[in-house]
C-alpha cells in the first residue's frame, strides 16, 4: 500500500553529501515529493527531511540505502510517530483595491501573514502543514496565484528527542 | 618535517601495508609517480590500460584478502577504471583507487584532461573523495582503506589535484577513523540467532546457500560445522564457490541460471533456507515470485539494506558471517535429514547436471575438466564471462578455499587477463589459470604485454569457439538462431603471444589437451594456450531466462550420458 513516509536523516555537514542523497534516489528509483536540508542544533550536522510516497517495505529499503552512505550518521521513519510537521510557503496574489480587503479576511482566518503589498499584488507568508496551504492555495487561486513558492516539509518528533547530541537514539 | 601531498599518500600506503600498486601515469598524477622512486617498497606495475589496472587490483584483493590499489591520471585516465571499480563495487572487492586531477585553480573549468571523476563514480563506490586539501590527505588515505576493507566491502576512489600532491604538511598518521556515520554490525542480535536456530533444528528439509560473504568473512570452518552437525546440504553461488569443499558429501554444488538441477531443485523442495553472505541476485534466482515456495528464509548478511531487497525474508540476521555463525552453531541440535540428504543424491543421480556428452571434437567442458586433473584443483582459477566462465564453474572441482575469481554481479568481459595477473602477483607460489572466451580475451589483450614486462607467470586458456558464445546461445534457444553480431574472428592467438614473448600452443583434438596443460604448468613463466572447441556447444543446465529455478533445460535432446566424465574430486576417477 502506498503511503507518504516522512523521514529524518542527520548527515555530516560536508562538501557533496546532498549530490549523493540525490543520486541514490534516482539510481534506485525512488520518487521524492520533496526534501529539505538545514542545519540542525549539532555543529557539524545537518538535518534532512524527506518525504516520499511508497509501500513500507519500499521505503524502508530506502531509509537502509541511506543510511549506508558513509556522510549519513542517522536515519529514521517518524511516518508513525506523534510528529509536528511544518511547511512554509510564499504566496503571491493579484490583487485590486475591491479585492484586496477579502484576501486579508481569509489571510487572517489561516493565521498567515501579508509580508509585501503592491498596488496589484499582495504576497501572503502561511505556515502550518501541507493541508493547510493547499486549502488556502485553493481559496486564493481565483484571486490568481502569480507566483508561488514552498519549502517542503519539516518535522520533530513531539516531546523527548529521538537524536541526542551524540547522535544516538533515544528509545 | 613537512612533506609533500605526494609523500603524505605513499606514507599512507605503506603504513597500510600495501606492496603492490597497478597503475598508469599522466599529466596530473605525475608528482605523486615522480615521489614512488622514494618509496621501493611500493611496487609499481605498469598495465597497458588502466581498466586492467582496476581488474588487476580487484584480482588482487579477491585473492588475497588484501585491498587492492590502483591509479590513473586524470580525464581518459581516470574514465578507464570505471568498468573496473563498477566491477569491484558490484562484487564488494577492496580496491582503492588513485586518481590526479588538474589543479585546484582549474576545477570546474573543462581543463585538459579534467573529469569529474568524484561524481561519475559516485554510485559505483562504496565512498569517494576529492581532496582539496593537503592537510586532509592522511586522514582520508586512512578512511579510505579502512571503509574499504571493512563491513561489506567495496572500491574507494580518491580523487587528488595535481597540487595538493606538491602541497605540503606536516605528516601525522591518524590512528582511529572518526566515521560517525559508518558503524558496521558485526555480532548478530542474539535473538534472531536463536529464532534461526529454532527453524534450523524444526527443519525437515534445510538448505545453506553460501554466497562471497563466507569467503570474505573467512567462514569457511564455522560454515563447515554447520553443515556437517545438522546434515544441512550446501549449494553456492558463483561467487560463493569455494567457500565449501565441492567434493563434500553436502555439496550440491552451483546454483541459478546455470547451476546444477539437483541444487535448483533443492531450492524448490527446501522448507528453510539459510542464505549466508549472499543477495539473492536475479541470476541465482531466476524469477523471484517462483524462488523457494515452500522456505522460510534465514538471511544471514553484513549488509542491512541486502535483507529483504528481492526476497522476503523470515529471520533476518545483520552481522558478520563468521561470528554470525559461531553464535548460532552454539544453538544447533545435531540431526540427520537422512530422507532429505537420500532425496538430493537421488535428484543428482537423475540430473546429474555435469556430464560431458559424447564427442568426437573438443568440447571446452573437457579442456576445464582436464585443466582441473592436471592441477589436482591446487590452482586459483580466473575466468572471463560468458560460457567459459559458466563451464569453469560446472567442470573444476573447487576444494580449495577462495580459489574461484570470477566477474559475478557485473559480468565484465576483459575481466579474466588482468584480474588473473593480479591474483599471481598477489598469490605467486600459487598456479593461477585464466580461463578467457575468444571474445572477453579481446578486450584486455594488451595486457600481455604487462604480462611479460612483469614476469607474471599466468597460465592462460582460450576457450576459441569463434563466437560470442553465451551470447550466441541465447540466440540460438530464444531468438530463432539469428546470430546476429555474435560470430567472432580473432587474431592468431598464439602468434600473438610469440609477439608478446610468450610461449604458447594450439589444440584442436582431445589427445593434445592433457600434454599441453602439462607443459604450460612446466614452463616458469606465463604460457598460453589457444583450445579451438566445439564452435555450437551450450551451457546446460540452463533456466529459461525469467522463469523460475525449476524451467530448467538440462541438455541438447542428442546428449548421451558418459558415465564416468561426471563432476567427481580428483581421488575418485
Amino acid at each position: 500500500m502506498t503511503t507518504k513516509h516522512t523521514l529524518v536523516a542527520l548527515v555530516e555537514d560536508k562538501p557533496g553529501v546532498l549530490t549523493r542523497i540525490a543520486s541514490l534516489f534516482r539510481r534506485r528509483g525512488f520518487n521524492i515529493e520533496s526534501i529539505v536540508v538545514g542545519r540542525s542544533e549539532q555543529p557539524h550536522l545537518s538535518r534532512m527531511t524527506i518525504v516520499i510516497s511508497g509501500s513500507t517495505a519500499m521505503v524502508e529499503q530506502l531509509r537502509k540505502q541511506l543510511d549506508k552512505v558513509i556522510n549519513v550518521v542517522k536515519v529514521f521513519d517518524i511516518t508513525e510517530e506523534d510528529a509536528v510537521a511544518r511547511e512554509l510557503a510564499l504566496i503571491k496574489v493579484g490583487a485590486t483595491s475591491s479585492t484586496r480587503s477579502e484576501i486579508i479576511q481569509i489571510v487572517d482566518i489561516f493565521r498567515a501573514n501579508i509580508v509585501d503589498v503592491a498596488s496589484d499584488s499582495v504576497t501572503v507568508e502561511v505556515t502550518g502543514d501541507e493541508d493547510k496551504i493547499d486549502s488556502l492555495c485553493s481559496l486564493l487561486r481565483g484571486f490568481g496565484i502569480r507566483e508561488m513558492t514552498r519549502t517542503g516539509r519539516i518535522a520533530m518528533t513531539r516531546g523527548r528527542p529521538r537524536v541526542a547530541t551524540s547522535g544516538e537514539t533515544i528509545v | 618535517m613537512k612533506l609533500t601531498g605526494a609523500q603524505i599518500l605513499c606514507e599512507g600506503l605503506v603504513k597500510e601495508g600495501v606492496e603492490v600498486i597497478f597503475g598508469f601515469p599522466g599529466g596530473a598524477i605525475l608528482p605523486l609517480y615522480d615521489t614512488l622512486p622514494q618509496y621501493p617498497q611500493l611496487r609499481h606495475i605498469l598495465v597497458r590500460h588502466e581498466q586492467g589496472a582496476a581488474h588487476a587490483a580487484d584480482g588482487y584483493a579477491r585473492a588475497t584478502g588484501k585491498v587492492g590499489v590502483c591509479m590513473a591520471t586524470s580525464g581518459p585516465g581516470a574514465t578507464n577504471l570505471v568498468t573496473g571499480i563498477a566491477n569491484a563495487y558490484l562484487d564488494s572487492s577492496p580496491v582503492v583507487a588513485i586518481t590526479g586531477q588538474v589543479a585546484r585553480p582549474f576545477i570546474g573549468k573543462d581543463a585538459f584532461q579534467e573529469v569529474d571523476i568524484s561524481g561519475i563514480t559516485l554510485p559505483i563506490t562504496k565512498h569517494n573523495y576529492l581532496v582539496l586539501d593537503v592537510g586532509s590527505l592522511a586522514g582520508i588515505v586512512k578512511e579510505a582503506f579502512y571503509l574499504a576493507r571493512t563491513g561489506r566491502p567495496g572500491p574507494i576512489l580518491i580523487d587528488v589535484p595535481r597540487d595538493v600532491f606538491i602541497d605540503q604538511a606536516e605528516f601525522n598518521y591518524p590512528t582511529n577513523v572518526d566515521l560517525p556515520g559508518y558503524k558496521p554490525t558485526l555480532q548478530g542480535h542474539p535473538a534472531q540467532i536463536k529464532k534461526a536456530a529454532k527453524l534450523v533444528n524444526e527443519a525437515q528439509r534445510p538448505l545453506i546457500i553460501a554466497g562471497r560473504g563466507v569467503i570474505i568473512s573467512g567462514a569457511y570452518a564455522e560454515l563447515k560445522q554447520l553443515a556437517e552437525m545438522a546434515q544441512i546440504p550446501v549449494v553456492t553461488t558463483l561467487l560463493g564457490i569455494g567457500c565449501f569443499p565441492e567434493s563434500h558429501i553436502l555439496s550440491f554444488g552451483m546454483l541459478g541460471m546455470h547451476g546444477m538441477a539437483y541444487a535448483n531443485m533443492a531450492v524448490e523442495a527446501a522448507d528453510v533456507i539459510i542464505a549466508i553472505g549472499m543477495r539473492f541476485d536475479d541470476r541465482a534466482t531466476g524469477k523471484v515470485s517462483g524462488f523457494a515456495p515452500h522456505a522460510s528464509i534465514i538471511h544471514i548478511d553484513i549488509d542491512p539494506a541486502e535483507i529483504g531487497k528481492n526476497v522476503p525474508v523470515a529471520v533476518p540476521i545483520v552481522g558478520d558471517v563468521k561470528l554470525v555463525l559461531n553464535a548460532l552453531n552454539k544453538l544447533i541440535i545435531s540431526t540427520g535429514h537422512v530422507d532429505w540428504l537420500q532425496q538430493l543424491e537421488d535428484w543428482q543421480r537423475e540430473h546429474p547436471s555435469t556430464v560431458i556428452r559424447d564427442c568426437e571434437g573438443l568440447l571446452p567442458q573437457f579442456v576445464i575438466r582436464k585443466i582441473y586433473e592436471v592441477t589436482q584443483g591446487e590452482a586459483i582459477i580466473v575466468t572471463g564471462v560468458g560460457q567459459n566462465q559458466m563451464w569453469a564453474a560446472q567442470h573444476f572441482c573447487y576444494d580449495k578455499p577462495n580459489s574461484l575469481i570470477s566477474s559475478g554481479g557485473l559480468g565484465t568481459m576483459g575481466f579474466e587477463l588482468p584480474a588473473a595477473m593480479g591474483a599471481k602477483v598477489g598469490c605467486p607460489d600459487t598456479t593461477v589459470w585464466c580461463i578467457a572466451g575468444d571474445g572477453g580475451f579481446q578486450m584486455t589483450i594488451q595486457e600481455l604485454a604487462t604480462v611479460v614486462q612483469e614476469k607474471v607467470a599466468v597460465k592462460i586458456a582460450i576457450i576459441n569457439n569463434g563466437y560470442l558464445g553465451m551470447v550466441r546461445q541465447w540466440q540460438e534457444l530464444f531468438y530463432g538462431r539469428r546470430y546476429v553480431a555474435t560470430p567472432l574472428s580473432g587474431p592468431d592467438f598464439v602468434k600473438i603471444a610469440e609477439a608478446y614473448g610468450i610461449p604458447g600452443l594450439r589444440v584442436r583434438r582431445k589427445a593434445e589437451v592433457v600434454p599441453a596443460i602439462r607443459q604450460a604448468m612446466e614452463e616458469q613463466g606465463p604460457f598460453l594456450i589457444d583450445f579451438m572447441v566445439e564452435p555450437e556447444e551450450n551451457v546446460f543446465p540452463m533456466v529459461t531466462p525469467g522463469e523460475a529455478l525449476t524451467e530448467v533445460l538440462e541438455g541438447p535432446k542428442e546428449t548421451k550420458a558418459v558415465s564416468d566424465s561426471a563432476k567427481l574430486p580428483v581421488s575418485n576417477i
